[in-house]
């Protein structure tokens, strides 16, 4: 099998590049497009390190074949930050100190996008499943579901 | 069948630093034309927050704002020694060569200043804000943007210093194990709070009570992530984890995240934590290592309240649904519940 | 958004001077959280140097084995693949990494040598083009085993006639200073058993355990105009992998350059040499920039987890509930090497017997090879398993007894002055602080009495 022209909207931007057969959407977005928010956790979709939102949804990039998903929009966390200044998840998160080792944080972070924008008012239980892909090793939890949760308030009263 | 609710109690001390062959830290500061001081490590920061720590003690030492320090590690052709991230050491060894360090660029610091205003250099304190003044006459002050300026274009000063923290060595005495490794104590009380289902053997932690001494709280809030993510790790150690769940035998091991099982966000507990402070004589303004600890009370506290509940003693971690209803079936062979 | 501060109770240790500090106790926003949420710090792995090899390790399908033959001809048949490295390739194949601070003697392979002593052991690394065909490659590694006898038990790892795990050894414990184990010597704890009301003895045991880190061990190394090595690495301790790395490529040691301080949680699992010295040699070999990070799989099961521990408590008891008398046999399943456990097990056995005065401790505390993967150091290293044993037994204690659990802990809790088992006096205790403010977060009552008590106040025993 050849390689193929995979044609992509990145954080609203086009992109176009080569794909072998069988590259994941997260090796082309780190390795190619040098886009490295998302992360290699376990390349196997056990630990939502490398999440980002396709056509809207939330997936693990790792399991998708990128050459499957030609002509798709993708957003990543480097997208998610409107000129120049954080969105309320990312502000959360910060303030919120949400973060340690932050190696979770983008997959954690983009999760959330994916839940408020489809439900800009959720319940503690729908955060909480909302991230149940996601692995964190340092928090326990706690203070990235009040992130998610104070994110929700924060875009409400915007 | 039910759910039985029991607490139960856990109370530790863990070591500050672990010595046995010499454990120094190295730290180097100096202060750019900015006014920025640079504070060159090559120590490692796992998520703990050891650069945001020792970026407080470095303003703390030299009475600057915190926006004012730098913290450039883990570059060995740049960063003087660290032994590394470990045994609860980062934030004692490095923040205390920090300080050293810091408190050396002060005193140029200062003496560059008492030349710029033409006073006594005892007569100078920092304000915290940015300012070198004179003690308690706010008029009479001098920028540290300035103060560098002049430092390295009028008095060809650098405004640097030099910061080492060292445990010297000490061997254990094979015959008695007497012997000195630690710098300091840390002290826990966890009290847990489960339910045990007799059917099922699932046990859930409802509510987890942290008591602390910590010697000083030197950032509250990233104190209160180590409590948290360690309470957390603790019960998932306690309940959950193991690489050879039928240990000693070597099968069935658990090789990702489907197979290898945590808690998750739907697992977690209430937590209710306090913190007391017994600075420690040789801490970094008294404090003591804390990150590892957090994991450690939890897991007896919930051996003990299983126990409490049900009256199965586990002796054999983790204490999983199965160690529970087998258990459970012993005592209910014998029918005595409190055997021990 | 409030971030979370636990309440710091100032009422028990009040004579503490009060200090007027500026950042210290402040809630500092973390100076890594920015680069957290957007994305731009900068990991180990989030370089591409062009050119870049990958690295993928044929490892052990046996726990104990010797290697009649290994067959590389599949392997390097595989497109992409650049070099097959064996123990051949490594200079100083055999170290161990607290030989910094003096420990001996060199146990480990960097690549299996002869025989393999764990599953999973590394046998050989192949160099790639691509990571696809090296582990392709890796996987098509035939490797010929005769199969020797294996222990897993600690136990029986000691017993006579055990298998020999490994022969740098010759036993199946680590030596210390001409003992089989660590030991702990302080008072007469079998006087302490004859004069006690009650003997009270059990036993503990726990399994690996996995640090499990978002980020797994790895490290790019990109050769240098200058000819020396540029390492990103996520090790927890730079100098240490860079020391032990150099001692292995019997170079000097500023050949080497490592790059590293931010890590994708380690909780200790990241203090082992286990990517770098390989990961350079390749690099050497080649010229290219090599990358040589664990995947989930060896994270989980190759890479050193906590190490099991076996725990037998032995206490003398008097009726008011006094341990006037702790025996403790420890075993630190270290799995096939060193590593750290030696160590560990050290500072197990300065840890006991726990946060209490007992007059009379004696402690064996052995660091026993098995044939599984090797343990090293994790959160709380040496301790936490402990800490599960003393504070299970603690309760069981004062469940025989039929007295308050934390009664029974104030009643025996170290204080400043005493003697610990080995010899340190303490200072700076808070044990019964921390155990009189849990009981009030709770509503568990205390008779006056023990809510006067003091870590500062040391009374006769």
């Amino acid at each position: 099998m050849a390689s193929q022209v995979v044609n992509l909207r990145v954080n609203e931007r086009s992109r176009e590049f080569l794909a072998a057969p069988g590259t994941s959407l997260l090796s082309s977005l780190r390795d190619t497009l040098g886009l490295t928010a998302a992360k290699r956790g376990c390349a196997q979709g056990g630990c939502g390190t490398c999440t980002v939102l396709l056509d809207g949804r939330a997936v693990m990039s790792c399991l998708v074949a990128v050459q499957t998903v030609d002509g798709a929009s993708v957003r990543t966390l480097e997208g998610v930050a409107r000129d120049g200044a954080l969105d309320e998840v990312q502000s959360a998160f910060l303030e919120g100190f949400a973060t340690q080792c932050g190696f979770c944080t983008p997959g954690m972070i983009m999760a959330a996008e994916a839940l408020l924008d489809r439900n800009p008012d959720p319940t503690r239980d729908e955060v909480v499943e909302a991230i149940s892909g996601n692995v964190c090793r340092c928090t326990g939890y706690g203070p990235i579901v009040d992130a998610i949760l104070d994110a929700a308030a924060r875009r409400a009263k915007a | 069948m039910a759910k039985l609710r029991g607490r139960g109690y856990a109370s530790v001390n863990y070591p500050t630093g672990m010595n046995l062959g010499g454990d120094p830290s190295q730290a180097l500061i100096h202060a750019t034309t900015t006014g920025t001081f640079v504070v060159s490590l090559s120590s490692v920061d796992l998520g703990q927050g050891l650069k945001t720590v020792v970026a407080q003690c470095a303003a703390e030492t030299l009475g600057l704002p915190v926006e004012n320090i730098l913290v450039d590690t883990a570059d060995t052709d740049t960063g003087p020694h660290c032994m590394g991230t470990f045994a609860s050491r980062g934030t004692h060894r490095v923040g205390n060569a920090v300080i050293m360090a810091a408190a050396e660029a002060r005193e140029v610091m200062l003496a560059v200043a008492a030349e710029e205003l033409e006073v006594d250099a005892g007569d100078l304190e920092t304000d915290g804000t940015g300012f070198v003044q004179v003690t308690g006459a706010r008029e009479k002050r001098i920028h540290i943007t300035d103060l560098a300026l002049a430092a390295h274009f009028t008095h060809g000063r650098t405004i640097s210093g030099r910061g080492i923290f060292l445990k010297e060595k000490n061997d254990p005495v094979p015959e008695t194990g007497e012997m000195d490794p630690d710098s300091c104590q840390a002290h826990a009380c966890t009290v847990a709070v489960v339910e045990v289902d007799d059917e099922t053997g699932v046990v859930e932690v409802l509510r987890m009570h942290n008591a602390y001494e910590i010697g000083r709280a030197l950032n509250p809030a990233m104190v209160a992530q180590q409590v948290e993510g360690g309470a957390w790790m603790g019960m998932s150690h306690a309940l959950f984890e193991a690489t050879e769940p039928y240990y000693p035998a070597r099968d069935h091991g658990p090789t990702d995240f489907n197979e290898y099982l945590m808690p998750g966000a739907a697992d977690i507990p209430e937590y209710h934590n306090a913190i007391l402070e017994r600075p420690a004589g040789n801490g970094p303004f008294g404090a003591k290592g804390i990150g590892e600890m957090t994991a450690n009370a939890p897991i007896p506290a919930i051996a003990n309240a299983i126990f409490d509940a049900c009256g199965v003693r586990l002796d054999t971690m983790p204490f999983t649904p199965e160690r529970v209803l087998r258990g459970l079936d012993e005592l209910r062979a014998d029918r005595s519940p409190t055997k021990e | 958004m409030s971030y979370k501060t636990n309440p710091i109770d100032r009422t028990y240790f009040p004579d503490e001077p009060a200090q007027d500090f500026t950042v210290i106790g402040s809630v500092v926003r973390r100076s890594d959280a920015l680069g957290h949420v957007t994305g731009r710090t900068a990991f180990f792995e989030d370089i591409s140097p062009p050119d870049l090899l990958h690295l993928k390790t044929h490892r052990s399908a046996r726990h104990h084995a010797r290697i009649l033959d290994v067959d590389l001809t599949a392997a390097l048949a595989v497109p992409g693949v650049v070099r097959v490295l064996t123990h051949a390739d490594i200079p100083n194949n055999v170290f161990t990494p607290l030989k910094l601070i003096g420990v001996e003697p060199d146990d480990e392979p960097v690549l299996a040598e002869g025989k393999v002593r764990y599953l999973g052991e590394p046998i050989c690394a192949v160099v790639a083009e691509t990571e696809a065909a090296a582990r392709e490659a890796a996987a098509r590694v035939r490797v010929e085993y005769e199969d020797l006898p294996a222990v897993f038990d600690v136990e029986e790892a000691l017993a006579e006639g055990a298998p020999i795990v490994n022969e740098y050894h010759g036993n199946n414990y680590f030596t210390y200073e001409g003992h089989h184990c660590r030991r702990i010597r302080f008072g007469d704890v079998e006087a302490a058993f004859a004069a006690a009301d009650h003997v009270f003895q059990w036993r503990y045991q726990s399994a690996p355990i996995e640090h499990a880190p978002t980020e797994t061990t790895g490290c790019i190394v990109v050769p240098q105009p200058d000819g020396r090595l540029r390492i990103h690495s996520d090790t927890q301790a730079c100098f240490f992998t860079l020391d032990n790395t150099a001692l292995i490529l019997g170079t000097p040691f500023n050949k080497l350059r490592i790059v590293g301080g931010t890590v994708g949680g380690g909780f200790g699992g990241k203090v082992d040499i286990a990517v770098e010295p390989v990961a350079c040699v390749a690099a050497t070999l080649t010229g290219q920039p090599v990358k040589y990070v664990y995947s989930r799989y060896e994270e989980m099961q190759v890479s050193s987890p906590r190490a099991a521990e076996r725990i037998y408590i032995k206490d003398a008891v008097m009726a008011d509930g006094r341990v006037t008398g702790r025996r403790v046999t420890l075993y630190v399943d270290a799995g096939a090497y060193s590593r750290h456990s030696p160590y560990g097990t050290t500072k197990a056995a300065a840890h006991l017997p726990g946060p209490y005065s007992i007059p009379n401790v004696w402690a064996d505390c052995h660091c026993v090879f098995t044939n599984r993967t090797p343990s090293s150091a994790m959160r709380g290293f040496g301790v936490t398993i402990a800490d599960f044993a003393l504070e299970s037994q603690m309760d069981r204690i004062a469940r025989a007894l039929g007295m308050d659990p934390l009664r029974l802990r104030l009643l025996n809790a170290y204080r400043d002055g005493d003697l610990k088992a080995h010899r340190k006096v303490a200072e700076g205790t808070a044990l019964v602080e921390v155990i009189q403010k849990a009981a009030r977060m709770v509503g568990h009552e205390l008779p006056e009495e023990y809510l006067r008590m003091s870590s500062m106040d040391r009374r006769e025993r």
